[in-house]
């Protein structure tokens, strides 16, 4: 997408260029080269498409789509050239990416049943120019200059106000969306849940990876023996009841946690990584393949929901609203959902900070620092990797269980190893080892992600066009983009446990990230 | 014994193509150490390609010209891949060159949701199937349980597995390339104050990896005729345990993983449930290496303090 001047630009282009000053023959040179590797990406994907017929294969072309593709990449290219010269090289590269991505969206519908191939690479057109408009915004304002220390202190000091304005938010979210939006309340409501368990996943992965420093990419394992203990104990045993099976969750994938822990503790970094990859994947093949005991790819329904005191949240005689007096309403188990998540959620940050401050916390830390030196300070590892396992499969344990009682059915398919990719990544880019990091990233990711599937106001304006089906695409990219960006993650500052005088927060930079990585 | 033998032949097939996938892994691993989820990713463009361009050109050539087709298909995809990897390696893992190790692992999930995406968009959701192109074969063995058969398409994935091999290891351990290569992944600034293009170098391995994925991807086409989106997460997944079985770092190693895993897989699915020959792979691996913390041939880590 560009040439291969970012690290060494050539003296004519890098003297115009970097003075600001726009040479047209430059600019359209790199448009131009950028363009044809358009053309060659596009050329078997969006220029022919290959259809099922029959009992074979046919080829159909769609060279007008390929053309208008190139087309935008280069007027594209050619307006970044202008806006940001070569002093951002990477978000250029970024940009094209993102142009080449938005000019596909507005042009390859799979059922073009409106909307003429004009009208579509307008709106790729257009999506393309407000991808540009907000990464051009953010490419300048990372042109600042560095912010000073006094800044930096300035933030920290306002950590705690924020927090605390956080956690009442968190509180009052489900009156406040109530109020609010009484139209769109269930809807909310479910996608504030379901953030929360990604929050509750990410703080749970984040013992192991950010604390321990144990790159783990197989955490569903455990999100799944959770949810699949909760639905069979809870199925099997009707008498047992929400509030104790899912303790009994949580303790069973917590042991899962220590078992799959054993034999991993020698291991190290990547070798660490790809077995408890391994045992994510053994553990969702047993789940789809041992159906006396799964039920298979089926899976498990009618797990039981769970009950305010022994009252159900049903219509009629002895439910929830009944007792309360309260006119019945469907929504009353969402916000009882939201509140037994939240409430989950801030037991695993609890525990967390209160661990950081007990001994085991700084021998995680500690270890993700210096395995060695933790050896000769007479740490025993073995036990302090265990914990970290068990404690993290713990909470992805109980995250699982609500899961599946929020559900009402559990299925293998739920547990694949991109659910692992997306807490993980939801770790790394909040910032490793940050708690706040965590809520950030998974506000942005998972919440941006369902408000993609609400961009269909885009079909309506042009008919044929169905911007959804874009939103994996823009989601990776997000991730991408935002690694680039902040490869530290979103919070870039850290505050250590332990403190020679002062407390005060460290840029991440200062932070291992253990031997995993 | 007919089926055992017929077994090895197959598992032999699969294992070179996992061999080739692996080796990609291998070398980005060893020259920056980090892990390239997208690779399979790779693999499954190359297969798409490899299709695409093989009904591109029968059609415009004709069924006649089978031989030359397959020939020129081969070329047109290691080139398309080739310029589908550099450009991934340009956007996503060159800006996090020097970036702590868990950056780049990130990019590369986010470039495989990506691609998986945008060819399920492209190219639609469903299977493509492809029929045999290739028939016939050698008969080997015929015996009273079966017939064990060495058909023309076992002949040529070995056969290019073992040019490639030859080829890349000529490529690694004669050409100044290849010495490139191997000071980068010794010591990086050393290099560069050496006077290597240490960006070029790292470019070039990337380049030759998705090469040899597209060449993974032609082949897996051949033999299975049916390819879908998704294809390269399972390949990608197998051919990453491929290369830490064998040791990730090396080489040899990744190719005597990548034979491993395709027998492992192969003869489980022969004589067990086939179901559960994932598990199997994947417990081996496991067990391996609890034994043999580094791998087949890879070398431990020397810790310095």
């Amino acid at each position: 997408m560009a040439t291969a001047s970012n690290i060494r630009p050539g003296p004519t282009r890098a003297a115009s260029l970097e003075q600001g000053a726009f040479v047209w023959s430059v600019a359209l040179a790199d448009a131009a080269k950028a363009a044809a590797l358009a053309g060659i990406l596009g050329f078997f994907f969006i220029g022919m498409k290959t259809d099922i017929a029959g009992d074979g294969l046919v080829l159909s072309y769609r060279w007008a789509a390929l053309g208008h593709a190139v087309l935008i990449v280069f007027l594209g290219r050619l307006l970044l050239d202008a806006l940001l010269g070569k002093a951002a090289p990477v978000t250029t590269q970024m940009l094209t990416a993102g142009i080449f991505i938005a000019g596909i969206a507005g042009i390859m519908t799979q059922d073009a049943t409106g909307g003429s191939l004009p009208a579509r690479a307008l709106v790729g057109a257009v999506l393309g120019g407000l991808i540009v408009a907000v990464l051009y915004g953010v490419a300048l304002w990372r042109r600042r200059p560095a912010p000073a220390r006094a800044e930096a202190t300035r933030q920290a000091r306002f950590a705690i106000p924020i927090g605390i304005a956080l956690v009442l938010l968190a509180l009052t979210l489900p009156f406040l969306i109530t109020t609010f939006l009484p139209g769109q309340q269930r809807q909310f409501i479910d996608l504030a849940i379901l953030i929360l368990t990604y929050v509750m996943l990410g703080w749970g992965l984040n013992i192991v990876v950010g604390l321990a420093g144990l790159l783990d990419l197989g955490y569903v394992a455990f999100y799944a023996v959770g949810a699949y203990s909760f639905a069979l104990l809870s199925t099997c045993f009707p008498f047992i009841g929400f509030w104790s099976a899912l303790p009994l969750a949580g303790m069973l994938a917590g042991m899962w946690g220590l078992v799959l822990g054993f034999p991993v503790l020698r291991l190290r970094g990547d070798y660490l990584a790809i077995v408890t990859l391994a045992f994510g994947e053994i553990i969702r093949v047993v789940l789809l393949n041992w159906v006396d005991f799964t039920n298979g790819p089926n899976g498990i329904s009618g797990v039981p929901k769970p009950t305010f005191f022994g009252l159900e949240f049903s219509r009629g005689e002895g439910g929830f609203a009944d007792f309360f007096g309260l006119e019945f309403s469907t929504i009353h188990r969402f916000i009882y959902l939201y509140y037994i998540i939240l409430a989950l959620a801030f037991l695993t940050n609890f525990v967390t900070l209160r661990l950081r401050k007990l001994p085991i916390g700084r021998a995680w830390e500690a270890l993700r620092e210096d395995e060695i030196a933790c050896r000769a300070l007479g740490i025993n590892t073995t036990n302090t990797k265990l914990t970290a396992f068990g404690i993290g499969a713990m909470f992805g344990g109980l995250a699982g269980a609500f899961f599946a009682t929020r559900q009402g059915f559990v299925s293998p398919e739920s547990f694949t190893f991109m659910e692992s990719a997306i807490i993980l990544a939801i770790v790394v880019l909040g910032g490793l080892g940050s708690q706040m990091g965590v809520v950030i990233a998974a506000t942005v990711m998972i919440g941006g992600i369902e408000m993609l599937r609400h961009i269909s106001f885009v079909g309506q304006i042009f008919p044929g066009v169905d911007p959804v089906q874009y939103r994996m695409i823009i989601f990776g990219l997000a991730m991408v983009a935002i690694m680039i960006w902040k490869p530290r993650g979103f919070i870039s500052r850290r505050n250590p446990s332990a403190v020679l005088k002062e407390r005060k927060s460290i840029g991440a930079d200062l932070v291992s990230q253990g031997e995993g990585h | 014994m007919e089926y055992f033998i017929q077994q090895l032949i197959n598992g032999l097939t699969l294992g070179s193509i996992y061999g080739l996938i692996a080796i990609g892994y291998t070398m980005v691993y060893g020259i920056i150490g980090m892990i390239n989820f997208a690779h399979g990713d790779v693999f499954m463009i190359g297969s798409f390609i490899a299709l695409t361009a093989f009904l591109l050109l029968t059609s415009l050539f004709g069924p006649a010209f089978l031989p030359v087709v397959l020939v020129l298909v081969l070329i047109i995809t290691m080139l398309f891949c080739v310029a589908w990897g550099w450009s991934i390696e340009k956007i996503a893992y060159r800006p996090l060159r020097g970036s702590f190790r868990l950056a780049p692992l990130i990019t590369a999930i986010g470039i495989s949701i990506v691609l998986q995406n945008f060819v399920q968009i492209s190219q639609g959701a469903r299977v493509k199937p492809l029929p045999p192109q290739i028939q016939g074969g050698v008969t080997l063995m015929e015996g009273a349980t079966g017939v064990v058969q060495l058909s023309w398409m076992h002949m040529i994935i070995i056969a290019t597995t073992v040019v490639l091999m030859t080829g890349f290891s000529l490529l690694i351990s004669r050409t100044s390339l290849g010495r490139a290569q191997r000071a980068c992944e010794q010591d990086r600034k050393m290099a560069a104050l050496l006077g290597i293009d240490v960006d070029r170098t790292i470019s070039l391995t990337f380049v030759m990896g998705a090469a040899l994925a597209a060449v993974a991807g032609f082949m897996f086409l051949l033999r299975y005729g049916v390819i879908d989106f998704y294809i390269g997460f399972l390949a990608g997944i197998k051919a990453f345990t491929a290369a830490v079985l064998g040791g990730i770092g090396s080489l040899p190693g990744a190719m005597l993983g990548g034979l491993l895993i395709g027998l492992i897989e192969t003869f489980w699915s022969g004589y067990f449930p086939i179901e559960y020959k994932d598990v199997a792979t994947f417990s081996i691996l496991v067990v391996l290496l609890i034994f043999l913390p580094s791998g087949l041939l890879g070398k431990p880590e020397v810790e310095k303090v």
